[in-house]
């Protein structure tokens, strides 16, 4: 063994939280090396082929405005973009767009060859050399090492990674790489909590043997929208121009050939030990959880532009071949498909993410952080974003600054984190809008301004954007500003210049802000009536969004300050709760498992009753 | 909620008696906004940050007086809680401090949690935990009484029907949110017109809860109940056997007082409370002077009468006055000395022998019905047990309101879902089970307020 390097950050495992991680802690100046087992696979999107959705979108453009990639990358890489739940309500309006998968593993690797102070190398990490102070580097299947300041595992599904596809089993990494066999154990030797999850992806089709005419297509936006910040001019694009998606339906016909051969699904024989997520079911265990539903909806998406190869959502199974196949058959449009990879199941070692601090840094082992699957959660956007902040906060300590971290009120990113390391998971984690209960005010439309200053202060937001950011928030102000200050009378002048615009005439004097509550009156419609400037839809959506659900903004600010006061008060982190008596058995060991941060995230541990929080809170107040 | 320090709190913190004067405390924030929201101080200022006694009147929301009143300001740190702190002293009796503490929840603060202000003295360092401890011991020892057994059974079928609200409302969020989350998908999901229709049955099984709080001001504070009949009719006889078994456990309802002029029957938890015993205590021998005057007063006051008769002689002229008096009001006639022979005929009269505690299971019986009649316990079980829980079913209510609002103005499905959620996190409140939003008060829910 020798020493092959030195570096401030050593980041295992370059998937989208590993990339985000690595240029996280170069870009803030530390000296970083991103670690993968394949450089042809950085980046690598081994399930579907989109980025965004509900709650997804939310997390891109929130990466975005703290200064990471993942939304750059992706406008650059997609081929079809739509904007979701238009119809739902402004805070869950979700930008959805279909990847095309080398492209962006392409770009984004080009993204990190050219970033100052990091190394990119292929190599497979067996083990972590830790001693009393924290961590002391990496030492690799070809005997070197690497020493290190801060780790960032980010080892996806990789950690004793076991394929499934009916009756075959084989220690794999998913999409046929190689799985790292020797990390968790040198991880559990070392005393990390290990839990063993299960995925799962579809079958890929060749879309040459596919009757598209037998389904319902479903194309982009004509508006072609962005998820960064810095393209957020929107463009008119012509809609042939983005690659459609298609619909179809499962039908009694495949449900029967599943419920013949479920005794061959592994999940049903007892050959999987791992815990798949609920909300990615396998088409057997839908079939099984519903037998009522007489279809299931199927979701072609093509994988990219330059391959045939198409992406079956929602035809997730880890049957045999032989039986994959024949359902498939019974599909419309799908009658003659050719499998051009089989879908399988996966399952893999991942941390229990209790063990985790917010700075996703864990609480007994200083200087290493994890970030993605390997915390238990699933999709590129959940990993990304914890990639971000894990290389964020590995950054800030070794400048030596305080940790950067985001409350629930503040982002998605915020919930998702406090919910792992509060809450821990069962299941693989994926982000829903429902879990944010403040997500009237985190809006993916207002991303940039909740976060920008953020990630200004903490050096990851370049110049451009942030004198893009300001003339966005100084013109919104401005025009707010003149919302405000003019004021209407109910003269007959007034009243005519609404009976004009069609709107209901006023009785009171009001400023024309009020105005804008109504249901009937957006900014385009009196503009020029009132003389007001131009605005382009960006600004236009930030001020009717801010004053028609006013009342509901409010309300959530509202709730945000009163708990704000919770979070603020801090416990202090060698606090022995053995010397806090009254405490109950359960809530003791919880709060000494978890060693939550303030009095507001002890709140949110379950098991830890009100009367438990008072009697720490009286505790602290004693021992001030 | 109750984890939340900022909020400014209210209540009545003298004892629930007939008293010289009555005191309502307002302490956190907004205690000085709140006071001078609905106070008018004869010198016609405004309330002034600073510590001052004030004179004037408490006035209703249409700005009729409800009370002339002194008001104490004490501007944190100096106070109780260290918070600002208001004291509205009032001369008016239990009725007029209530609606003085409604009005002080209509102007933005909320019913203090037992205890609360003591807490909040500590957690602003005002007492150690040696005092706090000491202040929770002696309430703690009061608590075991009747009343609150009776109370238990009742608040479990209370708790259970609150369960079921919030497990409807959190079907229907789910509902809204998988539409939400998966939008792709073919979501089998209620339809609006659908999902409004089951907000309303929801607000409606509230509004039936509310209800209840009736009865549970009636377990509280009991029922006034005159007893009233011409002398040596037997009036005495049947307070003594009331009184005789549930001697030794009468002694605690809360924000009852007994003196000189009431004896309180507990009735199956329910407390009467008998008006005016001085009267019927008289000495048989003397000569009862006041008669029909006293019963009049007793009647006025009451809110369940008594009535007593002989139905051994026929009736007199003084029982036709009384028979005069309670018509149209929630009486029982009783027909006294069952056990001579009977010359009287009373109509939806119950025939007793008080001598021999005769018909006294009916009288009881009777008694329940009349109290509890009208609310129908067996289709409305349960009750709501003071100005907090009231309060918060009424905030539910509000938020299920303004579901349906948000609904009929056309709003998006992540608006009524906002609204929805409320709803089930306050009432996650009323059951102190929601911990993932509140912290809350532990042993400290156990103090009186205002100690």
């Amino acid at each position: 063994m020798f020493t092959a390097g030195e570096y401030d950050v050593i980041v295992i495992g370059a998937g989208h939280a590993g990339v985000e991680a690595a240029l996280a802690a170069a870009r803030m100046g530390c000296s970083t090396l991103l670690t993968t087992l394949s450089l042809e696979n950085l980046a690598m999107m081994p399930c579907n082929p989109s980025v965004g959705g509900p709650a997804k979108s939310h997390l891109v453009r929130e990466i975005d405005a703290l200064g990471g990639q993942m939304a750059l990358t992706a406008d650059e890489s997609c081929i079809q973009f739509r904007m979701l739940n238009t119809s739902k309500g402004p805070a869950v309006h979700s930008l959805r767009a279909q990847a095309d998968k080398k492209i962006y593993q392409r770009n984004m690797k080009r993204v990190c060859e050219n970033t100052e102070n990091l190394d990119l190398k292929q190599l497979l990490i067996e083990k972590i050399v830790m001693n009393d102070s924290g961590v002391e580097g990496v030492i690799t299947e070809t005997q070197e090492f690497f020493r290190a300041r801060k780790i960032i595992i980010a080892s996806g599904t990789y950690l004793r990674g076991r394929v499934i596809i009916g009756e075959t089993i084989f220690d794999s990494g998913p999409n046929g790489q190689r799985p790292a066999m020797k990390l968790s154990d040198c991880l559990k030797d070392l005393g990390l909590k290990i839990l063993r999850f299960k995925t799962g992806t579809p079958a890929r089709v060749d879309s040459r043997s596919l009757d598209f005419s037998k389904m319902e297509i479903q194309p982009g936006d004509p508006i072609l929208r962005s998820f960064s910040f810095m393209n957020s001019d929107s463009r008119l694009v012509e809609i042939e121009n983005q690659s459609p998606c298609y619909l179809t339906y499962t039908n009694e016909r495949t449900h029967e050939i599943i419920r013949k051969n479920i005794h061959r699904a592994p999940m049903a024989n007892g050959i999987i030990e791992g815990i798949g997520p609920r909300y990615c079911p396998s088409i057997e265990s839908k079939i099984l959880r519903f037998p009522d539903k007489s279809r299931h909806q199927l979701f072609l998406e093509p994988e990219g532009l330059g391959t045939t190869e198409f992406y079956v959502q929602g035809m997730s199974t880890s049957l045999p071949m032989d039986v994959q196949i024949d359902f498939l058959h019974t599909i419309a449009g799908l009658e003659n498909a050719r499998i051009m990879r089989a879908g399988y199941a996966i399952e893999y070692d991942c941390f229990d993410p209790l063990q985790l601090k917010p700075t996703l840094e864990f609480k007994n082992f200083a200087g290493l952080f994890s970030a993605g699957q390997s915390n238990g959660t699933s999709g590129y956007e959940e990993a990304a974003a914890q990639g971000l902040m894990a290389g964020i906060n590995a950054a800030l300590q070794i400048h030596k600054k305080d940790p950067l971290i985001l409350k629930r009120s503040d982002a998605y990113i915020g919930v998702l984190i406090d919910d792992l390391v509060t809450k821990g998971t069962n299941e693989p984690y994926r982000m829903m809008t429902s879990r944010a209960e403040y997500r009237l005010i985190l809006r993916q439309d207002n991303a940039d301004l909740r976060l920008t200053p953020l990630g200004r202060k903490i050096g990851l937001v370049s110049n451009d954007r942030w004198e893009k950011f300001c003339a966005k928030r100084d013109q919104i102000d401005e025009i707010t500003k003149i919302l405000d200050e003019k004021i209407l009378t109910p003269s007959k002048e007034t009243n005519s210049i609404l009976k004009s615009l069609e709107l209901d005439e006023i009785h009171a004097t009001l400023p024309l802000s009020e105005l804008l509550r109504r249901p009937d009156v957006t900014y385009e419609k009196i503009r020029s009536a009132f003389e007001l400037p131009e605005i382009d839809d960006e600004i236009r959506t930030q001020i009717e969004t801010q004053f028609f659900y006013s009342g509901y903004i409010e309300k959530q600010i509202e709730q945000v300050a009163k708990m704000e006061r919770l979070e603020d008060k801090l416990i202090p982190e060698n606090l022995d709760y053995n010397d806090v008596s009254n405490l109950r058995d359960e809530a003791r060991e919880k709060l000494i498992s978890i060693q939550p941060r303030s009095i507001g995230q002890a709140t949110r541990i379950s098991g830890v009753s009100p009367a438990d929080i008072s009697v720490l809170l009286i505790y602290l107040e004693s021992h001030k | 909620m109750e984890i939340f320090q900022d909020e400014t709190i209210s209540a009545i913190a003298t004892a629930a008696a007939p008293a010289g004067i009555g005191v309502i405390r307002l302490s956190g924030e907004h205690a000085f906004d709140v006071a001078d929201s609905i106070f008018r101080s004869s010198t016609r200022r405004k309330i002034e940050r600073s510590r001052k006694i004030l004179h004037g009147h408490i006035l209703d929301s249409d700005g009729k007086v409800i009370d002339e009143v002194i008001l104490l300001t004490m501007p944190a740190p100096n106070s109780y809680t260290r918070e600002d702190v208001v004291e509205i002293q009032s001369h008016g009796g239990i009725t007029v401090l209530r609606r003085i503490m409604q009005r002080t929840f209509d102007a933005g603060s909320r019913p203090a949690q037992r205890g609360e202000f003591t807490k909040r003295a500590f957690l602003n360092g005002r007492l150690d935990l040696s005092q706090a401890q000491a202040v929770m011991d002696i309430v703690q020892a009061k608590t075991e009484t009747s009343l609150e057994r009776a109370q238990q059974n009742l608040e479990g079928k209370m708790s259970r029907r609150i369960r079921n609200i919030q497990a409807e409302l959190l079907e229907l969020l789910a509902n809204l949110e998988a539409l939400i989350d998966f939008p792709d998908e073919d979501v089998d999901a209620l339809p609006l017109n659908e999902i409004r229709t089951k907000i309303l049955e929801s607000k409606s099984e509230i509004e039936k809860i509310l209800e209840t709080a009736r009865d549970g001001k009636i377990l509280r504070e009991g029922v006034k109940v005159a007893l009233i009949g011409k002398p040596n009719v037997g009036k005495s006889s049947l307070l003594n056997l009331l009184l005789r078994e549930d001697r030794a456990i009468v002694t605690d309802i809360p924000g009852t007082t007994r003196d000189s002029i009431e004896e309180i029957v507990n009735l199956d938890g329910i407390p009467l409370v008998i008006i005016d015993t001085a009267g019927i205590r008289t000495p048989a021998d003397e000569v009862e002077q006041i008669g029909i005057e006293r019963a009049k007063k007793s009647i006025d006051q009451a809110e369940l009468i008594l009535a007593l008769f002989d139905g051994s002689k026929p009736l007199t002229h003084e029982d036709e006055e009384i028979l005069d008096l309670i018509q149209n009001r929630d009486a029982i006639k009783i027909l006294n000395k069952k056990d001579l022979p009977q010359v009287v005929d009373l109509p939806d009269s119950i025939q007793m022998s008080i001598k021999f505690g005769e018909g006294e299971e009916f009288l009881k019986k009777s008694i329940l019905q009349k109290i509890l009649g009208n609310s129908n316990r067996e289709e409305n079980p349960g009750f709501l047990r003071d100005a907090r829980e009231e309060n918060i079913m009424r905030q539910a209510q509000s938020e299920l309101e303004s579901a349906i609002q948000t609904i009929d103005r056309g709003l998006d499905a992540d608006f009524v879902s906002i609204n929805l959620r409320s709803a089930w996190e306050i009432l996650g409140e009323f059951l102190g089970e929601n911990v993932s939003e509140k912290v809350i008060d532990l042993i400290f829910e156990k103090f009186c307020v205002g100690k």
